[in-house]
């Protein structure tokens, strides 16, 4: 199946307004020795009917599990049919980057009640129209913190995602930027004292998430204020977005970004992405931050309308001055998320409680199993982290009845050897935890 | 058409002015023949006060919707004062950019520096010779 | 139209939360009271309302399936529908980033094949598909770069930046500390050879080039490029951004490029989702494998797995494993093309970019009349100076006439530029409309100039006051 319209008239009728006898004369720029002779070799052309099965074959071997209890950066929610009816529209999603205001009312509003959303549930003031992921926004808050202040040491929670971690190791090792990483406290959260002997005047940024990649709730205020008294300052990531249906947002608690994953808001697995990254702000660093915003303004005749503003902030303007070099942003992903979350409204609070309640219950259950303990002592939200006797092994018995288990920590932590990572969102029955717990008995 | 350049102060090749107080300090802002280039001007990131910055360094930008402009220190010296209103209404330089545009004021480091300015006839014909 | 806030009424809700059938415990107990928050004040609209809220927000929207979108560099292609219904099957979109290896030999077959394929496309001995979008693989290109020097330890702090390019080139230097040093064009809008004759020196880490460069124009002396970069130790690399001009046809590895990043969301024919999700995948030759991103895809006999232990890699440049599901739907496309639907594919977006040229020439400037490839490069000078009106003033009016602009003032070499890009999947009628219309208004900017500078007369919103949007920002909807 190809998608070209030409008949062999058209051709030969445009190729004589062009004045060419054949169309290799088209390429004639490139030079002889380098023109490819042999055709690609990939697979001949298939037929829509054909592309379909060859497709359906490929996706049929992968195994889709009966049940997921792993979290660790993506999360398994329900999605409104409305958000796929929304996002599934061509208008919107066979449209580029809105440049031209006019024909683009529809995705610039939607971004700009994206925004708003987004920085109320932050406890920010403004947030941008998406980065990638969670993990490259958390580097380039991290990296734009350093450029504001001139400082080269990243401190990082080692509590935080270790993929995020890597990330920022990455942006940073490209900028010449030092990165240290904090422990965390037998609570779970990050220990403030280390914390506090590393900060010093060199320091731009102080990473945290929360929840963080062990479930656990950290308490921002001292962080914020440990960060602001040596003039760094703080970059609040979460894991889950629904969290923030029912904790009290980073922003709320004097955190100068709240950056994190979106892909809970109304996306789906896909393994991996596309996601959003959710990028929030204080109002004072409205003219510096990455990324798209989109402002609200007037049309000749007084009427309200939506632009891309700011732009000079941009790399199409600034170039090698921009602050950062990012063009696309996740669009229609962010256009799920703000239906995912006008449709849920204030039952987003509702649907946090019923994470809490699942995930209460299923730790409290596998608790009762031999060998099972708590690893961390403070407060989570849907995810937590248990030692058992043998966590492959675990695993290895859920995987046979189909159930993907814990995330298995000493991959990153070598410290924390058959620690499994739980997570229980409202997709996770009573039934579905009780079975799980049957077969780890 | 651009407001005459007046006659009491010096000029930059970048556009910049420098009306000299005589008493070791200078008030520093754009021509309006730059103000009109650079359209609407929507922005202005301002130094902090107290920064020292020689000839031709960077000391404040100018925005507009579609373009950043470095404004360059024309001599070289200490900020003393801001122009704080620029914050709120970047529209005064497009408005009087030689009066209640201006941008910042400096303390001289050397005043020598002024003698490589050019009168507001030089900076005149300079603008001319820039349209040609 | 009013905003979603505007029209909530507090107890309403169009998504409900299923009732738990495990006990309720006590949140404040559970969490603690300092953890919480006391307000969530999100919209409160119900499902139909919310429907037609968005709903009437798309009709306000206009995209491919509306009409033709000549928006230059952007290459907006028609994006097969065929890719959005595979894309949506549950073994796709249902698998958790974490699912173990064997749980995921479809994706991972997907991925691996679909890095084999670009391989051959473009020529490159391996690619990444990582990068989330044409700007991210660019920075992941920069960051190998910088690696393959710091490994032979060579101080490299330049790089060398052509004036045509698009601004994400020299922000991408930058974050990876390299300092940008622009190469003039020559008359025929190339490469000025003396002038990087005499910037290529053992300082300057390399040149990204994009050709066919953002005037549409292959570099003739593209050999000549690649020797002098190469002769100084220096590496090249090509912004893909314009790939849609070669497929089939030349290979950027054969040309010299040593990395390369392509833009899956333009070349590929994945829709761009009104600003993304796009996909960014990145080429290397053979010397710099070692350095690609982790983690890679490694296959032992007919079953595939991740692996992240390349001690010279950059590093993790984003969660996961890159824009999985939006190379689902480039891989269908090139699955559905084949080789020589790909080429031929090429072949008639040149064509189609050649033929505006042409019939547009006598009503336009043309800056570089040549050849060109996918895309045609005017400029609006002739209409400034005799009617005094504007290349966003004749965008402006096209969106009267039903289409989508071009790419205006870009590139920035060429004064009140007009990029037009058609792609191939544009028909003879649909062009030939468009000529019509592009010298209806040029005819109009003679007879009735203020009819042009007064468009868009049929948009929900006429032009929009930017200076206003920036100087007082209002980025966050605030209850009055």
């Amino acid at each position: 199946m190809d998608y070209y319209p030409h008949t062999p008239d058209d051709i030969a009728q445009m190729q004589s307004v062009v004045g060419i006898a054949s169309i290799d004369e088209l390429f004639a720029d490139i030079p002889q020795k380098f023109r490819l002779k042999s055709v690609l070799d990939i697979p001949a052309a298939l037929s829509e009917q054909e592309t379909i099965a060859a497709m359906s074959g490929i996706a049929s071997k992968n195994k889709l599990p009966q049940l997921t209890l792993t979290g660790a950066g993506a999360y398994y929610h329900f999605i409104p049919a409305v958000v796929g009816h929304i996002v599934g529209r061509a208008e919107f999603y066979t449209a580029y980057t809105p440049y031209q205001a006019e024909i683009s009312q529809g995705i610039l509003q939607a971004i700009y009640e994206y925004q708003t959303m987004i920085a109320h549930l932050t406890g920010t003031e403004i947030a941008n129209a998406s980065m990638y992921d969670g993990a490259s926004a958390m580097a380039e808050a991290a990296v734009l913190c350093a450029k504001m202040s001139n400082r080269t040491k990243i401190i990082v929670a080692r509590s935080m995602h270790p993929e995020y971690r890597q990330v920022v190791n990455t942006y940073s090792w490209a900028n010449g930027y030092t990165v240290v990483e904090i422990p965390y406290a037998p609570s779970g959260q990050i220990d403030l004292n280390a914390l506090q002997n590393e900060l010093d005047d060199q320091v731009a940024a102080v990473l945290v998430q929360s929840p963080n990649f062990f479930g656990v709730i950290e308490d921002i205020v001292p962080l914020t204020d440990a960060a602001h008294n040596k003039g760094a300052l703080l970059v609040a990531g979460f894991t889950d977005g629904t969290s923030l249906g029912i904790l009290q947002p980073a922003g709320a608690s004097g955190a100068d970004f709240v950056v994190g994953e979106g892909q809970s808001f109304g996306n789906p697995l896909n393994y991996g992405g596309p996601y959003l990254g959710i990028f929030a702000a204080r109002e004072k660093f409205m003219r510096r931050i990455p990324g798209r915003l989109v402002g609200a303004t007037v049309d000749k005749n007084g009427k309200r309308g939506f632009v891309l503003t700011l732009q000079t902030r941009e790399q199409h303007i600034r170039r090698e001055k921009a602050t950062s070099n990012i063009c696309s942003n996740e669009a229609l992903c962010a256009l799920a998320a703000g239906v995912y979350l006008a449709a849920l409204g204030k039952n987003l609070r509702k649907l946090a409680e019923l994470n809490i309640y699942k995930t209460q219950y299923l730790k409290n259950k596998l608790l009762q199993l031999k060998g099972w303990k708590e690893v961390f002592s403070a407060p989570v939200y849907n995810e937590f982290v248990l030692r058992c006797p043998d966590a492959r092994l675990a695993n290895e018995k859920l995987k046979n009845e189909g159930i993907i288990g814990g995330y298995e920590l000493h991959k990153d932590y070598p410290e924390l050897e058959n620690a499994l990572l739980f997570c229980a969102t409202e997709m996770v029955s009573k039934d579905d935890m009780d079975k799980v717990v049957a077969i780890l008995k | 058409m651009s407001k005459p350049n007046p006659t009491d102060r010096l000029y930059s090749r970048d556009h910049e002015w420098v009306k000299d107080n005589g008493d070791g300090t200078a008030i520093i802002g754009i021509t309006d023949h730059a103000q009109e280039m650079l359209t609407d001007i929507v922005f202005v990131e301002l130094p902090e006060i107290g920064k020292k910055v020689a000839k031709s360094d960077p000391v404040a930008a100018v925005e507009s919707v579609k373009s950043v402009s470095d404004v360059y220190a024309p001599v070289g010296g200490e900020i003393i004062d801001v122009n704080k209103k620029l914050e709120e209404s970047p529209e005064l330089i497009n408005q009087d950019a030689f009066g209640e545009g201006w941008i910042v004021k400096m303390r001289l480091a050397d005043a020598g520096e002024l003698k490589t300015l050019l009168s507001a006839a030089d900076y005149e014909q300079l603008v001319k010779e820039e349209k040609h | 139209m009013e905003l979603i806030f505007e029209i909530s009424k507090p107890g309403r809700n169009a998504a409900d939360v299923t009732a738990s059938d495990v006990p309720a415990v006590n949140i404040e107990d559970a969490i603690g009271k300092k953890y919480l928050r006391t307000d969530l004040d999100l919209p409160e609209v119900a499902e139909v309302d919310l429907v037609r809220h968005y709903t009437n927000l798309s009709r306000r929207n206009f995209g491919v399936d509306l009409g033709f979108y000549p928006l230059g560099s952007c290459t907006m292609k028609y994006n097969p529908k065929v890719n959005e219904n595979v894309a949506v099957l549950p073994g796709f979109t249902g698998l958790h980033p974490y699912a173990d290896d064997e749980s995921a030999q479809g994706n991972l077959q997907l991925m691996y094949e679909m890095q084999k394929y670009l391989s051959n496309i473009f020529g490159m001995a391996e690619f990444t598909l990582q990068p989330a979008a044409g700007a991210h693989g660019e920075l992941t290109g920069i960051m190998m770069i910088k690696k393959y020097f710091e490994k032979k330890n060579e101080k490299r702090p330049l790089i060398l930046i052509p004036d045509t390019a698009h601004g994400t080139n020299p922000a991408s230097g930058a974050l990876c500390g390299f300092e940008t040093v622009t190469l003039r064009s020559n008359s025929e809008g190339g490469v000025d050879i003396d002038h990087l004759m005499s910037l290529m020196t053992k300082d300057v880490a390399g040149l990204m080039l994009t050709n066919p460069n953002t005037l549409g124009l292959f570099e003739r002396n593209i050999e000549k490029v690649a020797q002098i970069v190469h002769g100084k130790g220096g590496l090249l690399y090509g912004d893909g951004a314009n790939a849609n001009a070669f497929l089939g046809k030349a290979r950027p590895g054969d040309l010299g490029f040593d990395v390369i990043q392509l833009n899956l969301h333009k070349t590929f024919s994945t829709p761009h989702g009104g600003g993304g999700p796009g996909s960014g995948p990145v080429g290397v030759c053979a010397k710099l494998v070692n350095y690609l991103p982790v983690p890679r895809i490694i296959k032992t006999g007919h079953s595939y797995s991740w692996s992240g232990k390349f001690p010279d890699t950059i590093g993790r440049i984003r969660s996961f494993y890159g824009n999985f599901n939006v190379v689902v739907k480039a891989y269908t496309y090139i699955r559905s093309l084949g080789a020589e639907g790909l080429t031929h594919a090429t072949e008639m977006a040149v064509l189609n970019a050649n033929y505006i040229k042409e019939k547009l020439k006598p009503y336009f400037d043309l800056p570089y009349d040549r050849v060109c490839m996918h895309e045609c490069v005017f400029s609006g000078k002739r209409q400034v100076a005799q009617n005094g009106v504007h290349t966003t003033d004749i965008a402006k009016r096209l969106i009267d006439f039903g289409y989508h602009p071009p790419t205006i003032y870009f590139p920035l070499i060429v004064p009140e530029a007009i990029m037009i890009e058609p792609t191939e999947t544009e028909s003879k009628e649909t062009l030939d409309t468009f000529c019509d219309a592009m010298i209806a208004i040029a005819n109009e900017a003679k007879e009735n100039p203020q009819r042009v500078k007064d468009a868009p007369l049929t948009t929900p919103v006429s032009r929009l006051d930017e200076v206003l949007a920036a100087r007082k920002p209002d980025v966050c909807w605030k209850r009055s």
